[in-house]
C-alpha cells in the first residue's frame, strides 16, 4: 500500500487524498455485478436472520403443520385456511418457503461459524510458522500438504464417517478441511512482509514480539486472507449442503438446505419437484453471490492489478 | 533418473504408512475397537473371542503391525452386511466408478481444452466472456444440485435418459463396462456429465491462463515472424508448451473425480465404490469404510507417484531440483 503512494506525483496525490476505506469501496463498486451480488448477499443474510418474523409459519412447530396439506404444488391453497403455498409444501405439509428461510439460518450459520473458526486456527499456526520458522514451520506446511492433497469431500466425510452426525462434528470437519488454505496464505504473506523495511523498524524500536506481530504483521497479511475467507464462506455452504444430502452432515432435527434437498429428493422422480428444487435454488443464489462479492474483492484487493 | 524415480517411491510407500496409522488410529483408537469391527448383534462370548482374534489385549504399537501386515497382504476384514471379504467387495465396485471418473475426466479435457483455448485466444470476444461465464457458474454450481436438475429435466419432463443404475453392461478384457452398449450409454451419460462440470470449469480456466501467457512469449511472436500459419502455431508451439501443466493437472485431479464421485454416485443410484462408502456408513459397516479408505489412500499416492515421474521426464528442472520435488 505504501509502495503505491510513492510512485505517484506528490502533488496528485495531495489532490486526490482519500481514506483506504473509501478507496476500497469506490474500487469495489466499479462492477455492477459485484454489487448485484453483495446486494442479493445482504437481502439473503436479511431475511435469514428475520427468519421467525417473516415466514409465513414455523416450518418445525409440529401443531402448525397440517397433514392434509402435503405434497401442495406452489401457489395451492391450503385446505383448512385458503391461504396459498407460494412454494408448495413438502411431504409433511410443511410450508416450502418458511422451511428454506429456516434452512438458510443454519446452512449461513454453519458455514460462517466454521469458517471463523479455521480462520482463526489457520491465522495463529500460519503467522507462528512465518514468525518462528524451524521445526514449526516444517510440521505445520507438511501437516497442510498432506491434508490438501487430499480432496476436502472426501476428508471430511471420514471425519463424520467416525464422528456422526451434529452441528459440532459437521464444523469439526469443514474447519479440519479449511485450516489448510489460511494457513499457507498467512505464512507466504507473512513471510514477505517481514522482510519489509517497516518490520525491520519494529524490531529496531526494540518493541515487545507480541506488539509486532499483532500491531504490525497481522494487518498487512489480511487482505489476501479476507479473500480467501469469503470464498471459503462459500465452500463451506457448499460442503455442509453435500454432506447433508448425503444423510452424513447435520441431523434431521437441524434442517439446513442440504437436507431439505435430500428430503424432496426422493419426491423427485414422481415430478413434485419443488420440494428440492427451490431449497436448492436457494442455496444456489447463496453461493453465486458469495462468488461475485469474493471475485470482486480479489481484484480490489490484489495490489498488482493496483491502478 | 533412477535415483528420482527411486527417491518418490520411498516418499510414496511414507506417505501410505502415514495414512495407514491415521487411519489406524481413526477407526481402531478412537471408541471401542469392538463395536466398530464386530457385529453389534454379537453376544459377550463373541466379542470376548472376537477381542483376543483381533489382539486387541496386545499394546498399541504391536497392533498397528498387526494392522498394517494384514492389510498388506489385502486382509481389510469382512463386510458385516455382504459377508464376504470387504477389499473383494471394493474391487467388484471398482470398475465402474473407474469408467465413470476416466468417462468425466475425458469430456473435461476434450471439451475444457479447445473452450479454454477459444477464451484464451478472444478473451474479450462475446464468446470468450460467456465461456468464463459459463465456467464461473460451472465452480459455484454445487454438484448434486446439477445432477438434480438433470434427473428433473432429461429424466422426469423429458423422458430422455433414466435417472438411475449403470444399464446393460459387456465384458471389455474382462471388465464389465457401460459405454459400449446403446443402454449403457445412456445410464452413463448424466452422471458422467455431472462428474465432468466441475473440471471441465476448471481445465477451461488453466487453459485459457496458459494461452494468454503464451501468447505473449517471444517464441509465438518468432514463429508467426517465420510466417507460419495461425493454425501451426496455436496448435504445435502455444499448445505443446500449455500442455505440460495441464498433463499434471489432469493426473492429479484424477483422484479427485474418483472423490467427487461419491457424490454423483449417490445421486444416480450408480453402483460403484462411491455409493458403497455411502451405504456402508449408514449401515456401519466399517470394514468396508476402512477397505474404501485405504484402497482410494492407495489411489492417491499411485497417481501422486506416475504424475510426478512423469512430469520429471517432461520437465528435467523438476529431477535437477532434487529434493524440491516432495509429495
Amino acid at each position: 500500500m505504501s509502495s503505491l503512494a510513492e510512485g505517484e506525483e506528490p502533488v496528485v496525490a495531495a489532490e486526490k487524498v482519500e481514506s483506504p476505506w473509501r478507496r476500497f469501496t469506490a474500487d469495489f463498486a466499479e462492477s455492477r455485478l459485484a454489487l448485484a451480488g453483495l446486494g442479493l448477499l445482504l437481502a439473503i443474510l436479511v431475511v435469514a436472520v428475520l427468519a421467525p418474523v417473516i415466514s409465513p409459519q414455523n416450518p418445525y412447530d409440529l401443531a402448525q403443520l397440517d397433514v392434509m396439506d402435503s405434497k401442495l404444488a406452489p401457489g395451492e391453497p391450503s385446505s383448512s385456511t385458503g391461504r396459498p403455498y407460494l412454494l408448495g409444501t413438502d411431504d409433511q405439509g410443511r410450508d416450502m418457503l418458511s422451511g428454506i428461510l429456516y434452512g438458510l439460518r443454519i446452512s449461513l450459520s454453519v458455514g460462517i461459524a466454521s469458517t471463523v473458526l479455521a480462520l482463526a486456527i489457520g491465522l495463529v499456526l500460519g503467522l507462528a510458522a512465518a514468525y518462528f520458522g524451524g521445526w514449526l514451520d516444517t510440521v505445520v506446511m507438511r501437516l497442510a500438504d498432506i491434508q490438501l492433497s487430499f480432496p476436502a469431500i472426501l476428508i471430511a466425510l471420514i471425519l463424520l464417517a467416525v464422528l456422526g452426525q451434529g452441528v459440532d462434528k459437521i464444523i469439526v470437519a469443514l474447519v479440519t478441511v479449511q485450516w489448510a488454505y489460511y494457513a499457507r496464505t498467512v505464512r507466504s504473506a507473512a513471510l514477505v512482509e517481514r522482510q519489509k523495511e517497516y518490520m525491520e523498524a519494529a524490531r529496531g524500536l526494540a518493541l515487545p514480539r507480541a506488539r509486532i506481530v499483532l500491531r504490525h504483521l497481522l494487518p498487512n497479511c489480511l487482505p489476501p486472507l479476507i479473500v480467501v475467507a469469503t470464498v471459503q464462506v462459500a465452500h463451506a455452504i457448499a460442503l455442509e449442503a453435500t454432506l447433508s444430502f448425503l444423510g452424513l452432515g447435520l441431523p434431521i432435527t437441524e434442517p439446513s438446505l442440504g437436507l431439505l434437498i435430500a428430503n424432496g429428493f426422493q419426491y423427485l422422480l414422481s415430478g413434485k419437484y419443488w420440494i428440492s428444487f427451490y431449497p436448492g435454488l436457494a442455496l444456489l443464489l447463496t453461493i453465486v453471490a458469495i462468488n461475485l462479492v469474493a471475485d470482486q474483492l480479489r481484484d480490489v484487493l490484489n495490489p498488482r492489478l493496483r491502478r | 533418473m533412477l535415483a528420482f524415480t527411486l527417491r518418490r517411491f520411498g516418499q510414496s510407500l511414507l506417505v501410505l504408512v502415514l495414512m495407514s496409522l491415521l487411519v489406524f488410529l481413526g477407526v481402531y483408537a478412537i471408541g471401542n475397537p469392538i463395536d466398530l469391527l464386530v457385529n453389534p448383534q454379537a453376544d459377550d462370548f463373541e466379542r470376548a473371542r472376537a477381542t483376543a482374534a483381533l489382539g486387541l489385549d496386545q499394546p498399541l504399537a504391536k497392533q498397528y503391525l498387526t494392522f498394517l501386515t494384514h492389510a498388506a497382504s489385502g486382509d481389510l476384514g469382512r463386510s458385516f452386511v455382504y459377508n464376504i471379504p470387504a477389499i473383494d467387495l471394493i474391487l467388484q465396485r471398482l470398475p465402474a466408478t473407474m469408467e465413470l471418473a476416466l468417462v468425466a475426466t475425458f469430456l473435461a479435457v476434450a471439451l475444457g481444452i479447445p473452450l479454454g483455448l477459444v477464451a484464451g485466444l478472444k478473451p474479450h470476444s462475446f464468446i470468450g466472456r460467456g465461456i468464463m461465464a459459463g465456467s464461473i457458474l460451472g465452480f459455484s454450481l454445487p454438484t448434486f444440485w446439477v445432477g438434480l436438475v438433470l434427473i428433473m429435466v432429461f429424466s422426469v419432463q423429458l423422458g430422455w435418459l433414466p435417472p438411475n443404475g449403470r444399464g446393460e453392461t459387456t465384458l471389455l478384457f474382462g471388465v464389465p463396462v457401460s459405454f459400449l452398449t446403446r443402454d449403457g450409454l445412456a445410464h452413463l451419460a448424466m452422471p458422467a456429465v455431472n462428474l465432468a462440470l466441475f473440471k471441465l470449469s476448471l481445465m477451461i480456466r488453466l487453459t485459457r491462463a496458459g494461452t494468454r501467457e503464451a501468447m505473449l512469449q517471444d517464441y509465438v511472436k518468432f514463429a508467426r515472424a517465420k510466417g507460419l500459419s495461425s493454425r501451426r502455431v496455436i496448435g504445435v508451439h502455444v499448445l505443446k508448451n500449455i500442455l505440460v501443466p495441464i498433463v499434471t493437472v489432469i493426473g492429479l485431479e484424477l483422484g479427485s473425480v474418483i472423490a467427487f464421485a461419491i457424490v454423483t454416485e449417490s445421486i444416480f443410484a450408480w453402483p460403484g465404490t462411491g455409493k458403497l462408502l455411502i451405504d456402508s456408513i449408514n449401515q456401519l459397516d466399517r470394514p468396508v469404510i476402512v477397505a474404501y479408505l485405504m484402497v482410494i489412500v492407495a489411489i492417491f499416492v499411485a497417481i501422486n507417484f506416475v504424475v510426478d515421474v512423469l512430469y520429471s521426464l517432461l520437465d528435467p528442472r523438476v529431477r535437477l531440483g532434487g529434493a524440491a520435488a516432495h509429495a
